[in-house]
């Protein structure tokens, strides 16, 4: 909502001299967010309101060119030269004198052009910076003041507009008359409501046979008919400029004087054309396969919840939202049925959504307007178009009313301070909220409070204490810090996230959080096999991008993407995590829409909870480059598939949680790169080297390695018992087997834990060795144990017997023999 | 100063004679300080200090004295033992001392060289500020409550007072999820874990709940599709207004500094009544000290209390949410959202693993 402070000034006595900035706190005090405070360009030097009283139509030149002689209020008229037509003798214009800067830094001084000394310029609202108006030069009413005149204020150049973003419960500060009761009592100064207009005593036949079939939907109808309108009647300056200031279009008279009145009354309006209405005007529901073409042209396809006035012909308007064409007021409009009506609010927002016409009438409705207005707005345009246009009403308006009365509001007049934490006397609360509007009745008690007519959103005791809280302002609420009861802290799950995250930085690995949409590319890129669950995804019916309309179930096209970027931009070592909900899809049953007055029952909460997706965290990082820089300790270490397998170990660690590793195919690893995780025989996550026609078809580089891990697959782990630690000592012994190649080092180790059972403390490879001393196919694989018991120091004899018992059930096991 | 009638073998006992020891005592000093190292200190050690060397030898003739002269001259031996051994044990300090200093020289390293082996990483700005923020509220006794980015429309909306046809609905540029009867929308706001924990708990409640949020704006240097926020919630008897302002001031302090303060102005949210949007004080603004709009708050509307079971007669709660990023931007001086979004590791990396 757009506020020209000259306007606002014609309703509320803001105290002279009051910087636009107090208006701005003003604003802000009372819930108004000021958007943007917009000032006029700036004009310097002199510009007058002239009066043209001559004008000789120049000839000989390629376009029209006229030479006035204009009365500036000097005694001597001036001359100015003039390209534009759309004025007259005796019109009363804006005239930049010699020495005027206008906005641009256009500079005006007296020149001769066309032959003639031009003493000035006449200006147009463009040139003023005032509008956007190509139709030739700004022409002033007959009320414009004398020649001579500053005109800066009468164009409204001294006016600040205040755009403010109003919230939806406050439709009534869409309109002049809301601001202006807001600002009267936010300053506290006196002000006047445009609204309290007695509407004249009208008397004739009923103006038109209006029939309201759906009062739920629509509890006031009001219509007045006006005849000997002059359809070339230009709208007054002073309005097209207000209209200009509150960002609408001039149209003609008759449509700009249905846009002021709501801009002032907050009443939206419709003009029908009433030659072009045949028969009595009918408000119903829409019917089965009707269609209207609305006045933007589009041939809308009613639904038959749409609220529509029809007359014989079928649907004139799309009630509340947008009119008929076939009722359009035209060029050679006389004679205008002028409708304003009280419309229920969530049915206007279902047609405009359902239309996707989001009006300024549809707006306001939605919002709620004050239904006492109808007859005041139609009384108020009636007078505009007499005025301007030489309209006359004919006949007695229509008001079909139905509405009940509104009732009463039962307060406890202690409550607001319940709630604000602040001691508020019961005459303050019944002052602020009579201040609102509302009807206070009741003393000691409880409060009987009816609510303005303009205030539809104030239904409960709540809506009542946040206008007292408000108007007495928000910043007497002291600062109290509540004690809250003990709590657990983290959960186990919580903590474990962060644990992740945190073992993963400490780790080498920066976190890159990405956005959870994707398309079929990405996943195509993947080389996801048909039927992959991760194919299975759910769609977002309003996509940002139709390429990725999808929601993740896997967080590597992400992680990969960025890495992408990472590298695009000159980086060349990275290795990226990220962790996160992944959105696997699926049927599901919908969920359940119940009502809001109670809890819902546990069945339906069920359903309702149900109803919603697991959506598991996962983990993930992408490496690529180096792991370990080259530096003045030799060369770099490449990152291979094997620091994405150590990368689950490590988010494993953090979880407290035992990790198995096997060789596995799966997309999009290399085949023979890729390690299954497991924790207690569940496949938790994969990791490895890419597939390297994933890496060329992501454009990554070759041998790039990633992981997945599904965290809230890791099991819940116990309190972790404190070990028993021995004091004797250890012995070692290194051991080497040589074995067929396909022999898992995993599995050599299980045998050897196997065998030597508790006296194992420690047991680690060192080395593993290919080449022609152990022959093709097979290799050597040496370990290091440390052996260990709990109450003795081991024997030379112990030793020798557990080694060669490890040595014999591995080379069992696995077909190994030992490396001699 | 032996007897004058004692037994008396001159050639035995002229090495236990005072002048003799001294001149041991000072031929052993000589030799050790002429020694110019360890090895060469080594090399003399048994001419002075040795099995055979004056002082061991002369203290074998004690057992030739009579009684009366013994006492004396072990006197004299011992003194010189003592001045040779200290001689030579301060002769090898000395030159031990030289040659670790020598040799510590040696070694010395270039101690600026790099030995970034292992390059950290880091948490996101996000995750370490939400941890931050979360840490606060536990340290008051709150709990972190959780809820899904994927969300029942009921809960996202009307369990929040936000009917089908409310203008407010319309105004969260709401990404819906296929199909059309899926009652899901990824959530626009955290509220939702409002709900949702009031549906699962009776008061007294004291939650926080960070998490990640969605709307349909176009990525831009001003605007995210995906971004976060944290939720808090506290249902109990008797809070008010002013309980929500102490919280929020302990939060803007506990992030902000000392000095920082919150101000509310006026505002609306169908599920908060009275509602509030709040500024914070930041003193350490890089454009200066100065106000700055931070988030949404008010007292829960007791509409809200009743779909979700509890009673509004009993009890009050308040209700506030802020944007991480937007606490982010004016906090570490981020002026591009889009560095949030892009992964970048120059970004994340000048944060740290822990903010």
């Amino acid at each position: 909502m757009r506020v020209p402070i000259g306007w606002l000034a014609e309703h509320v006595d803001v105290p002279a001299g009051t910087p636009v900035e107090d208006l701005d706190t003003a604003f802000v005090r009372l819930g108004l967010e000021v958007e943007e405070v917009h000032r006029p360009a700036e004009v310097t030097g002199p510009l007058v309101v002239g009066r043209v009283l001559e004008i000789e139509e120049l000839t000989g030149f390629k376009k029209p060119i006229r030479y006035c002689r204009v009365d500036v209020g000097e005694g001597t008229p001036r001359g100015i030269v003039c390209g534009a037509t759309n004025f007259a003798v005796g019109d009363a214009v804006v005239v930049a004198l010699p020495g005027a800067v206008l906005p641009g830094g256009f500079q005006i001084a007296a020149r001769t052009t066309y032959d003639h000394v031009s003493d000035g310029m006449i200006c147009s609202v463009r040139e003023l910076g005032v509008g956007d108006d190509h139709a030739g030069i700004l022409v002033l009413g007959d009320d414009a003041p004398a020649p001579g005149t500053p005109a800066a204020p009468v164009v409204g150049l001294d006016d600040v507009v205040i755009e403010l973003a109003v919230t939806p419960d406050r439709g009534y500060c869409l309109s002049m008359r809301g601001i202006a009761r807001e600002m009267g009592t936010g300053l506290g100064v006196p002000w006047r409501d445009p609204g309290a207009l007695t509407p004249p005593a009208w008397s004739g036949e009923p103006a038109w046979q209006v029939t309201v079939e759906d009062a739920e939907r629509c509890d006031r109808f009001s219509m007045v008919a006006l005849e000997g309108l002059d359809p070339t009647a230009p709208s007054p300056w002073w309005m097209r400029r207000r209209l200009a200031q509150s960002g609408v279009r001039s149209i003609s008279l008759a449509v700009d004087v249905t846009n002021y009145v709501m801009l002032e009354l907050g009443q939206p309006m419709h003009a029908f054309d009433r030659d072009r209405v045949s028969g009595a005007i009918v408000v119903r529901r829409a019917r089965e396969g009707e269609r209207l073409t609305t006045l933007d042209g589009s041939q809308r396809r009613l639904a038959s919840d749409d609220l529509l006035i029809t007359d014989d012909s079928g649907p004139i308007g799309l009630a509340a939202v947008m009119g008929g064409a076939s009722t359009e007021i035209g060029a050679a409009t006389g004679s205008v049925l002028l409708e304003a009506a009280h419309w229920e609010p969530t049915g206007v927002a279902r047609t405009a959504r359902r239309h996707r016409l989001p009006s300024e009438a549809a707006k306001r409705f939605e919002r709620g307007v004050d239904p006492e207005m109808t007859m005041v707005a139609l009384a108020r345009a009636a007078a505009l178009l007499a005025e301007y246009g030489g309209a006359r009403v004919v006949g007695t308006p229509v008001d079909v009313d139905t509405r009940g009365p509104r009732p009463a509001i039962a307060l406890d007049p202690a409550l607001p301070g319940r709630i604000a934490g602040v001691a508020y006397t019961p005459a303050q609360v019944s002052g602020l909220l009579g201040a609102v509007g509302c009807t206070v009745e009741g003393d000691g008690g409880a409060l009987a409070v009816t609510p303005p007519s303009w205030r539809p959103d104030l239904t409960d005791p709540a809506d009542l204490v946040e206008e007292v809280v408000r108007l007495a302002g928000y910043d007497d609420v002291p600062s109290v810090l509540p004690t809250a009861p003990p709590g657990r802290g983290l959960t186990d799950g919580q903590r474990r996230r962060r644990a992740v995250g945190r073992a993963l930085a400490e780790f080498g690995y920066v976190e890159a959080p990405s956005f959870p949409f994707l398309g079929t590319a990405a996943l195509d890129a993947l080389g996801l096999p048909d039927g992959d669950p991760r194919r299975q995804v759910l769609l977002v019916r309003n996509p940002l991008s139709e390429e990725e309309p999808a929601l993740r179930t896997t967080l590597l096209p992400g992680l990969l993407a960025a890495l992408a970027r990472n590298l695009s931009r000159g980086l060349r070592d990275v290795a990226l995590f990220e962790h996160g909900s992944v959105f696997p899809g699926g049927e599901r049953p919908a969920a359940p829409l119940p009502g809001v007055d109670r809890r819902p029952d546990d069945e339906t909460l069920a359903a309702l909870l149900g109803a919603v997706p697991e959506q598991p965290w996962h983990v993930a990082v992408a490496l690529s480059g180096h792991r370990e820089p080259r530096g003045w300790w030799g060369q770099g270490r490449p990152a291979v598939w094997a620091d994405a397998v150590q990368a689950a170990r490590r988010v494993a660690e953090a979880a407290g949680v035992e990790l198995t590793v096997r060789a596995r195919e799966r997309a999009p690893w290399h085949p023979g790169r890729c390690a299954e995780l497991l924790v207690d025989g569940r496949v938790v996550g994969h990791a490895g080297e890419l597939h390297p026609r994933v890496c060329a078809a992501l454009d990554l580089p070759p041998r790039t390695a990633v992981m997945e891990l599904d965290v809230d697959a890791l099991p819940p782990v116990p309190v972790p018992t404190g070990p028993h630690l021995s004091s004797f000592p250890p012995v070692f012994v290194d051991l080497a087997f040589v074995l067929a190649e396909e022999v898992p080092a995993a599995a050599v180790e299980a045998s050897i834990r196997e065998a030597a059972g508790d006296l194992l403390e420690a047991v680690r490879l060192f080395d593993v060795y290919t080449g022609p001393q152990v022959g093709e196919g097979r290799r050597s694989l040496a370990y290091s144990l440390t052996l260990r018991a709990p109450d003795r120091t081991l024997s030379g004899e112990e030793a020798a017997e557990l080694r060669q018992r490890v040595v014999a059930h591995v080379e069992q096991a696995q077909q190994a023999e030992l490396r001699g | 100063m032996s007897g004058a009638n004692d037994p008396y073998d001159p050639k035995q006992v002229a090495a236990l004679s005072p002048e003799a020891l001294d001149a041991a005592v000072a031929a052993a000093r000589q030799a050790f300080t002429g020694a110019a190292d360890l090895e060469a200190l080594a090399a003399v050690r048994p001419a002075h200090l040795g099995d055979r060397a004056p002082v061991p030898l002369a203290r074998r003739e004690l057992g030739a004295l009579p009684p009366a002269a013994r006492a004396d001259a072990g006197k004299r031996v011992n003194a010189a033992r003592v001045a040779v051994t200290e001689a030579f044990e301060a002769r090898r300090a000395e030159l031990e001392a030289e040659r670790d200093a020598r040799v510590l020289a040696e070694e010395r390293v270039d101690v600026t060289l790099p030995w970034d082996r292992l390059p950290r990483g880091a948490r996101h700005p996000l995750t370490t500020l939400t941890d931050r923020i979360a840490d606060t509220f536990v340290g008051m006794g709150y709990e972190v409550a959780e809820g899904p980015e994927l969300e029942a429309e009921w809960l996202n909306f009307d369990a929040l007072n936000i009917g089908r046809d409310h203008p407010a609905r319309t105004m969260m540029d709401t990404f819906f999820v296929a199909p059309e009867d899926s009652g899901l929308v990824l959530r626009t706001h955290t509220s939702p874990v409002q709900a949702r924990t009031m549906l699962s708990r009776t008061p007294p409640i004291y939650v926080v709940a960070p998490g990640r949020v969605y709307r349909t704006d176009e990525l831009d240097a001003t605007h995210l599709p995906v971004f976060h926020q944290v939720e808090g919630l506290a249902v109990d008897r008797g809070l008010t207004m002013a309980h929500l302002r102490g919280t929020l001031d302990h939060l803007a302090r506990s992030l902000f500094g000392a000095d920082a303060v919150t101000r509310w102005r006026p505002s609306y949210f169908p599920f908060t009544e009275p509602s509030a949007e709040f500024d914070v004080w930041f003193p350490e603004h890089r454009d200066g000290p100065r106000w700055v709009e931070w988030g949404g708050c008010g007292m829960v509307n007791p509409r809200v209390l009743v779909a979700c079971g509890i009673d509004p007669d009993a009890y009050t709660g308040f209700a506030f949410g802020m944007g991480i990023e937007r606490a982010l931007q004016f906090r570490s001086a981020v002026g591009d959202m889009r560095h949030f979004a892009e992964g970048d590791v120059r970004f994340t990396s000048s944060f740290g693993v822990e903010q």
